[in-house]
């Protein structure tokens, strides 16, 4: 089992025109994502790589039963293409864009209440559940399927962390990437909830970062939770008052330091590791606990 | 980017917000002129620094020589870092109250949060909660002038005072929306017998949505590197340790600083070369880490979307344009690594694939921990 998609997922490339929609486009279909349309607006009736491509999402949508969209719009142009996938329709909107304004990203998470929607994103890498269906650009050798949910708001270091994993033999039920910028769709929380309520996940790692409050309220929940979570969290050494690369990774009056998100998660009973390296024996620990219990209990996590 | 309070009071005033009399000055001459304009005026040098009143930043002056000693004082003093170049001078007000208006973006709401209080003219991060008024709002819906009236009700107000404020309040909605900002703030909205002025303001506007505003001047922040980088479309934050680091994304580039001080170094800057980077910037941005003569540059790069042979090629190339003989070590994993390895060694390098080992052997180079 996988959160949020699976191997039946219906995909639409918007942006798949351009350089890295149809780049990634192309390795989505290798890695067996089901991509069934392509949309960019005045390029309707062509097609890139046999995907056709539609002017609007609705056509794609009408025509090919989509659930869920990628999105590679450029940023200026990024907010009327998630509100044109909200707007047709699509339960999950993955927005690889990076630069929107936090304005539009406002009115595009309304909006995707509202249509009870879920957005990925902005400025993440998109999401994967391994050997089913992957929704981004991510680099598919890091990953293999398995019990260990992973959340993570950077890119490059969740990529390093399941590269580990698979490395060690610990396969991902899903990889989901919230997106660097202070306004995105999906919060640690509504993550950790759906992990907590999927049965092909035994153990989740959350990544983490300074700024923001979305740790600390990511430890609120943990507490309640019967799957165990290995947390680390980048930013350590990080300045207050400085932005370090990504929008929302910023101390602000006071807010958001790394030694509040460690203590709040500390608390929750989350194994904080101090290094990335140390993750791996981390999860592997938790496994094996959550396994003994589980076995006294009842049925083992598959 | 923030705006300098004379520019955020410039967009209030645009929007209808009554701002104090006056102007923004670069010589000590005009402040005496706006002076016998005006009167009795409030001196406020301009400079993107908190706590400037305490640092002799704010003066006040009743007349116009008075007025013209005490910029002349100002101008070109350093404030935390920041030269005073320029200084608003504006008509000194006749207090009666001080409230705070503020909208921010709050990020875990996903929506604009208006922000109010009675108690004004103090840091809001002070004021007990009680004394604040919270409202978030929809950003399909707006906020609409129903709201700033309750907003105004629950400040205390009444009559015509609660009508002003309330009005007040919902043109600051416009401006938050017309700049695309992250923040404004009215810090304090002083209530005189004339009617509410607003004293003091912020107005920072999303550094993503500048492509909209390019009527907006270009207020510069940090140092002369970051400003480069920032130019070149790198993530670079100086900091003060020797050991040059650059990595690709902004996670694991904070992670690469975090392991160094663990490890008991001293890294010298955040350079993030992005997810994806190709040769060109990446080989300006080793090019700006080399030239700051550091004793060891760390490029830790786990290749995702990011070739490891780009990344190769562009550590050979900056090495060869600087000619410097700064040890490198890199840490190179992932796509094309093979290949990149390979363009390496025939330029005499190597790499290390794990991070441990290659973050540690920048920490030796460097003069060990400390």
């Amino acid at each position: 089992m996988a959160i949020l998609i699976d191997e039946r997922t219906r995909v639409v490339v918007q942006g798949i025109t351009g350089n890295q929609g149809r780049f990634h486009a192309r390795l989505m279909v290798e890695y067996g994502t089901r991509v069934v349309a392509g949309v960019s607006p005045g390029k309707g009736g062509t097609e890139v790589d046999g995907i056709p491509v539609y002017d609007t999402v609705q056509e794609a949508v009408d025509r090919h039963g989509a659930s869920a969209t990628v999105i590679f719009v450029p940023a200026p142009f990024a907010r009327d293409a998630c509100l044109e996938a909200l707007d047709a329709g699509l339960g999950v909107v993955v927005a690889i864009t990076e630069g929107i304004p936090v304005h539009d990203a406002m009115e595009i998470m309304t909006f995707a209440q509202a249509r009870n929607a879920v957005v990925v994103g902005p400025n993440t890498f998109g999401l994967i559940a391994p050997g089913k269906c992957k929704l981004g650009i991510m680099p598919a050798r890091a990953y293999a399927p398995g019990p260990v949910g992973v959340v993570a708001r950077s890119g490059t270091l969740s990529y390093e962390i399941a590269a580990a994993l698979t490395q060690a033999g610990i396969g991902q039920s899903t990889v989901v990437g919230l997106g660097g910028d202070r306004v995105v769709g999906l919060t640690f929380v509504d993550v950790l909830r759906r992990f907590e309520a999927d049965p092909g996940t035994a153990a989740v790692v959350m990544v983490g970062e300074i700024g923001g409050t979305a740790e600390e309220e990511a430890a609120e929940f943990i507490k309640g939770m019967s799957r165990p979570v290995v947390a680390y969290l980048a930013g350590r050494s990080a300045p207050p008052g400085k932005r370090m690369g990504h929008a929302g990774a910023i101390i602000e009056r006071g807010r958001g330091t790394f030694e509040s998100k460690v203590r709040a998660l500390t608390e929750a009973g989350t194994l904080v590791a101090r290094l990335p390296w140390e993750i791996t024996e981390l999860v592997r620990q938790s496994l094996a606990k959550a396994h003994g219990s589980k076995a006294s209990r009842g049925p083992a996590a598959p | 980017m923030k705006l300098y309070e004379y520019l955020a009071k410039q967009a209030f005033a645009e929007a209808g917000i009554p701002v104090p009399p006056g102007r923004v000055v670069t010589t000590a001459e005009e402040a005496a002129l706006v002076c016998r304009e005006v009167g009795p005026v409030a001196l406020k040098a301009q400079v993107l620094a908190g706590g400037r009143g305490k640092a002799g930043g704010i003066a006040f002056a009743d007349w116009p020589h008075e007025a013209e000693a005490r910029v002349a004082a100002m101008l070109g003093k350093t404030i935390h870092g920041h030269r005073v170049d320029r200084v608003l001078v504006e008509k000194k007000l006749t207090v009666q109250a001080e409230l705070y208006l503020g909208i921010a973006v709050e990020g875990a709401a996903r929506k604009p949060v208006v922000i109010a209080s009675n108690q004004g003219g103090v840091n809001i991060e002070e004021v007990p909660e009680k004394a604040i008024v919270r409202r978030l709002v929809d950003p399909l819906w707006g906020f609409r002038p129903y709201r700033a009236r309750e907003v105004a009700r629950r400040l205390g107000l009444t009559g015509r005072e609660a009508g002003q404020v309330a009005d007040v309040l919902h043109r600051l909605w416009g401006v938050f929306r017309r700049y695309d900002a992250e923040l404004t703030e009215i810090n304090p909205l002083v209530l005189t017998p004339e009617g509410p002025v607003a004293a003091d303001g912020r107005l920072n506007v999303d550094d993503y949505a500048l492509f909209r505003h390019p009527e907006l001047p270009v207020v510069e922040e940090g140092s002369e590197l970051e400003r480069r980088a920032r130019a070149m479309g790198l993530a670079y934050v100086q900091l003060d340790g020797d050991i040059a680091v650059m990595a690709n994304g902004a996670g694991i580039t904070m992670a690469t600083l975090d392991i160094l001080q663990e490890l008991g170094g001293r890294p010298a800057n955040f350079l993030d070369a992005g997810g994806g980077a190709g040769v060109e910037p990446m080989t300006r941005a080793m090019e700006m880490l080399l030239e700051q003569k550091p004793r060891v540059v760390l490029v830790n790069i786990f290749g995702g979307i990011t070739r490891c042979d780009d990344v190769a090629r562009a550590v050979v190339a900056a090495r060869q344009n600087c000619g410097t003989e700064v040890p490198l070590v890199i840490r190179l994993v992932g796509t094309n690594e093979a290949e990149g390895l390979a363009i390496l060694r025939e330029n005499g390098l190597d790499a290390y694939t794990a991070m441990q080992e290659a973050a540690a052997r920048a920490v030796a180079l460097a003069g060990g921990p400390r």
